[in-house]
């Protein structure tokens, strides 16, 4: 089947048949289990952990705490160096761990241990105008926290506007597992990450130890949207310590309710922006300030001003983040971490401003396209934001929005509503090995990582496309950091990077075949693709796409439900069709349970996400899952990478919020600026 | 989960017997809820004795056109028994708006009934709960409470009961059958369930060691035009903002007689007795609903975050009459 084709996952029927082994199933002899711990304070210090009736228990094996755990040889990342101090950062932070011959046991015991405080007081609400605001050094990737430029000039049209979002959690559907195994002195983890490679580099640093004495397998992960990523989450470095410990194999499994405060999540957002234009709707100035949350344990600067920094050509922008350090879990990414929660606010604002200057919001965005980058001026490998527009406009049958407030359906109010979306395409060195194995058939080896994405069968669609082989004749080992590296599944990056390199080694391999004059069992072909990306054209490079959405508003209840939705996304050359439309589809589900069901609520009294499991952090379920569809422009882009293509992970979720939002204003007549909408907020504004 | 012995009887007498045997017994139905709150540290029974394999497991319409459930039928049969989906669409509707299809299959009617308050506090030992642990406090009260009370609470306990069956069940005036230590005997709903008062730890009126084996459900022809209506932000699998059980009489544009139970409200299912009382005797008329919803809305006390409830309350009970009287 050739690139681009349907082809089903290689490993679907295993999934299906369940021998696909995820980390939490992975066998070993004499393995026994931890549990971790929790601190039950949000800022203090443990004076005492008393795990004398934890230890009483039959089957438990040892109890771990401050003052006996092993020790790590680099403590200066306070998340990671578990067990290493009794500073106690956030609540849920871990305090100890039992270790015991069964899950059952160790659960039972970890209730039976004792932890006293002293205890501090604590600070776990972001506010708009948090006394303890500050500007960080720099924004994540790499990025300056704030950038000014052009002259501000006076406006006939402006919207002045600040949007909330709140906490929102990753909950991918397998919670984070580590089976930690000591051999002599390597240590190998079966660990659900995103990268393989990655994560050995971590843990060798932190344990002390050269990298070759460390060996990461993920061979099948359920999902991580981004909390499975680096640094590392302090499950996998607890793990490697209690095997160390007990000198046994030790699986560790994180619970749903343990992932709301050491797994990661998405910082809550407060983000004003103005937007100064002309009645034409030409946009003069643009200004996003944003203001989030970061945890006293780590910092981590959530990136969501940077979309307006490249998104419209304003003759002035400007962009500030400031983040207020309190006593809470670690954030870090989620799914379009920084274009995720920017693109609401923005896309939110530009609806606003057509309001404001009488506009269409889709001829708005379409006035407002600029010819190079503003914020780099190099020009675009390639924009097509105003084709994805104008084809969903005519897809969606956007002629028919109403104006705001007035179309009425029964006891429904009806709406429609359009964002843009972006997300930049980038890719990471990587190194790929192709050889022709003794039965003649091909095997390529990375270390890159199936999250579920799908990212094993589009490499194999990509090696055989390069062999000019069947993809049956082709075995793509990924998921171990023994095999040659690859960066980790994340920024949208993975299917580009690990894709560069298996075609690079694949071309050599079927270079050297013709050379030698025959498929010759042995003969291999390693790339490295370092070299090329470090000389890559100057480009902006990013994947546009426009996001259509349909509310129905009961006046009733206030209950919203989207029978429809429709992304066009021109996101580079997709490589396989299924996995594309299921890619940026379930981006727009994530989006739809940002916009209407998903938040995490923070308990001030007590420091945490409070509702913890997904009975009460409600994920959109299939019955709101009503009409959504996705489809792309025909989009290789020569610029971005070999292939052609620019990474589909996130920008599905990106905008989507935005739609669905804007489309509860068109029906209702009423702009609602926090997420999510829903009743409680939504039942003041009926008629 | 703590160390715990498993017995599973042959019939009701011997269960109540084999109840009797540890200090800290419960009754296993489907498990869908118990289990859970074992996992999460809140029920620590030292002995399950598992009744959902008990015979009283059948559906029996009466001669008088009534209705006779064992309290071991799953959710999913008895809204699918063709006597409910029929005579009573409130009751089926309530049973199909709740959980996912799977715990229906699993959970049975008395396990339904004697579900615990989905709280976030009562749900986490790692926090006070007056309902969990007597006198620690109720953190809900200043907290987190936008899904819990506005009637019939009290400064102990803001808590709601989350059962959906429960709220038709009431409406319709359900009769328990409890089999105890001391015998047998009957309890009408609403009455099984409580308001917190100053002993939020006691959900119900039974007594340990009482096992449901079943309920009445006394003829109400009227209940043909019957109604649930839940509200929630996701379309399935959620508990109800507020939900709303409702049969309605009318006769030349007249309510003859009515139904109204109200779900998400209250540490009970919510009988709107005031309502009911308010609209017999008046037109069928929009404007009468909202008088009478009005007149039963005037006992809340929201708290901070849930006076959304009010309003939200008000106009689904006023749509969900208006659709019943035409
Ligand atoms: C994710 C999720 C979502 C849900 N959503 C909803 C919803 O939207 N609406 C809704 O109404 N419900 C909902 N439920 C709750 C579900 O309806 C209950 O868990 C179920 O009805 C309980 O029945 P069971 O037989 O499994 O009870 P169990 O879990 O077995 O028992 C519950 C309680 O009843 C006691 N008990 C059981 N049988 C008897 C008996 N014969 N006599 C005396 N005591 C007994 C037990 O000791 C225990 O205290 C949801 C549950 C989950 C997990
Ligand atoms: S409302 Fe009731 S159940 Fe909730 S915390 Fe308070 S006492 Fe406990």
């Amino acid at each position: 089947m050739e690139l681009g084709a349907p082809l089903d996952r290689v490993e679907g029927w295993d999934k299906v048949a369940g021998r696909a082994r995820y980390s939490g199933e992975q066998r070993v002899a004499g393995v026994c289990h931890a549990v971790a711990v929790q601190a039950e304070i949000a800022h203090g210090e443990v004076l005492a952990v008393d795990a004398t009736a934890a230890r009483a228990v039959p089957g438990v094996i040892d109890v771990l705490a401050y003052g006996d755990a092993p020790a790590l040889a680099d403590t200066s990342d306070f998340e990671l160096a578990v067990l290493q101090s009794p500073r106690v950062a956030y609540r849920g932070q871990i305090v100890a761990a039992v270790v015991a011959e069964t899950l059952e046991i160790a659960r039972h015991a970890q209730r039976l241990v004792r932890v006293t405080y002293d205890e501090l007081g604590h600070d776990v609400e972001l506010t708009p105008d948090h006394p303890g605001l500050y500007r960080p050094e720099k924004i994540s990737p790499d990025d300056p926290p704030d950038t000014g430029e052009g002259e501000e000039t006076p406006a006939e049209v402006s919207v002045d506007v600040t949007y909330e979002t709140p906490a929102f959690h990753n909950n991918p559907m397998e919670p984070h597992a580590t089976l930690a195994v000591w051999e002599g002195d390597h240590l190998t983890l079966y660990d659900s990450t995103q990268g393989a490679a990655a994560q050995r580099d971590a843990l060798a640093a932190l344990l002390g130890m050269p990298a070759e004495r460390v060996r990461v397998v993920a061979h099948h992960v359920g999902g991580g949207f981004g909390s499975k990523g680096v640094p590392p989450r302090p499950n996998s470095v607890l793990a490697a310590l209690c095997a160390r410990r007990v000198g046994r194999p030790v699986k560790l499994a994180v619970t749903r309710q343990q992932m709301f405060s050491i797994t990661g999540y998405r910082t809550p957002t407060f983000q004003r922006m103005r937007i100064g234009a002309s009645k034409d709707g030409r946009i003069a100035d643009i200004e996003h300030h944003v203001i989030e949350q970061t945890s006293t344990a780590r910092e981590f600067a959530e990136q969501s001003g940077v979309v307006t920094r490249m998104m419209y050509a304003a003759r002035a922008r400007r962009t500030t983040h400031r983040l207020a350090r309190l006593d809470v879990p670690v954030n870090s990414w989620m799914r379009a971490p920084g274009e995720c929660p920017g693109m609401y606010a923005l896309e939110s604002a530009m609806d606003e401003l057509a309001e404001a200057c009488g506009i269409d919001p889709v001829e708005l965005r379409i006035r407002n396209e600029p010819e190079r980058d503003p914020d780099s001026g190099n020009p675009f490998s390639s924009r097509r934001l105003v084709e994805c527009l104008r084809l969903g406009a005519e897809r969606f049958g956007w002629s028919s929005r109403p104006e705001p407030g007035t179309r009425r359906e029964g006891r429904h109010l009806v709406g429609m509503g359009v964002a843009a979306a972006t997300y930049p395409a980038a890719a990471r060195p990587a190194q790929a090995l192709a050889r022709v194995a003794d039965d003649g058939s091909f095997t390529v080896s990375i270390a890159a990582a199936d999250i579920g994405t799908g990212a094993r069968t589009a490499l194999t669609q990509i090696a055989a496309d390069a062999l000019g082989v069947p993809v049956a004749r082709v075995r793509v080992e990924i998921g171990d950091s023994a095999l040659p590296y690859g960066p980790l599944a994340g920024g949208s990056m993975g299917n580009a990077s690990w894709g560069w390199a298996v075609l690079r080694a694949c071309e050599g391999l079927r270079d050297g075949i013709a050379r030698y004059g025959g498929a010759e069992p042995g003969l291999e072909c390693r790339a490295d693709t370092s070299g090329e990306i470090k000389n890559q054209e100057a480009y902006a490079r990013h994947s546009f796409g426009a996001q259509f959405a349909e509310v129905r508003v009961d006046v009733d209840s206030g209950e919203i439900r989207v029978p429809r939705m429709l992304g066009v996304f021109a996101a580079g050359r997709v490589m396989n069709a299924r996995l594309a439309r299921s890619q940026f589809v379930g981006g727009m589900v994530m989006g739809l349970g940002m916009a209407l069901t998903e938040e995490s609520r923070m308990d001030r009294e007590f420091g945490d996400y409070l509702n913890h499991d997904l009975a009460q952090y409600h994920v959109p379920v299939n019955a709101d899952v009503l009409g959504i569809d996705a489809i792309w422009l025909d989009d290789p882009d020569p610029h971005a990478n070999p292939l052609g293509g620019k990474g589909i992970g996130e920008i599905g979720i990106v905008g989507a919020a935005a739609a669905i939002g804007n489309a509860v204003h068109n029906a209702t007549g009423h702009r609602f600026r926090r997420l999510p909408i829903s009743p409680p907020s939504v039942i003041p504004h009926l008629p | 989960m703590r160390p715990f012995a498993y017995r599973r009887p042959a019939d009701a007498r011997a269960a109540v017997e084999a109840a009797l045997d540890a200090p800290r017994a419960m009754y296993l139905g489907g498990g869908t809820n118990l289990v859970d709150l074992m996992r999460l540290g809140v029920a620590e029974p030292d002995l399950l004795v598992d009744v959902a394999g008990l015979p009283y497991d059948t559906i029996r319409e009466t001669g008088d056109g009534g209705l006779e459930i064992g309290g071991a039928v799953r959710n999913s049969d008895l809204a699918a028994h063709p006597a409910v989906r029929r005579d009573r669409p409130m009751l089926a509707q309530a049973l199909l708006s709740a959980a996912s299809g799977q715990i229906r299959n699993a959970a049975t009617v008395a396990g339904n009934l004697l579900q615990r308050t989905r709280c976030a506090y009562f749900q986490d030992v790692s926090k006070p709960c007056n309902k969990r642990i007597p006198g620690s406090g109720c953190p809900a009260i200043e907290g987190d409470h936008y899904n819990l009370a506005i009637l019939g609470h009290s400064a102990h306990c803001v808590a709601t009961h989350p059962s959906d069956m429960a709220v038709a069940l009431t409406a319709f005036g359900a009769a328990v059958h409890v089999e105890g230590p001391g015998g047998r005997r009957e309890i009408g709903m609403p009455g099984l369930h409580r308001l917190p008062g100053d002993r939020p730890e006691v959900d119900t009126v039974l007594d340990p060691g009482d096992l449901i084996t079943g309920l009445t459900v006394r003829p109400l022809p009227f209940a043909a035009r019957s109604r649930y209506r839940k509200v929630r932000e996701r379309a399935s699998f959620a508990f109800a903002l507020v939900s709303v059980a409702a049969a309605l009489d009318v006769e030349d544009g007249t309510v003859r007689d009515c139904r109204v139970a109200l779900g998400g409200v209250a540490h009970a299912p919510w009988r709107a007795e005031r309502l009911e009382e308010a609209l017999r005797g008046r037109p069928a008329t929009e404007g009468s609903y909202a008088e009478a919803a009005d007149a039963e809305l005037d006992l809340a006390e929201p708290l901070r975050d849930n006076a959304y409830k009010i309003p939200l309350a008000r106009k689904v009970i006023v749509r969900t009459l208006a659709e019943l009287g035409g």
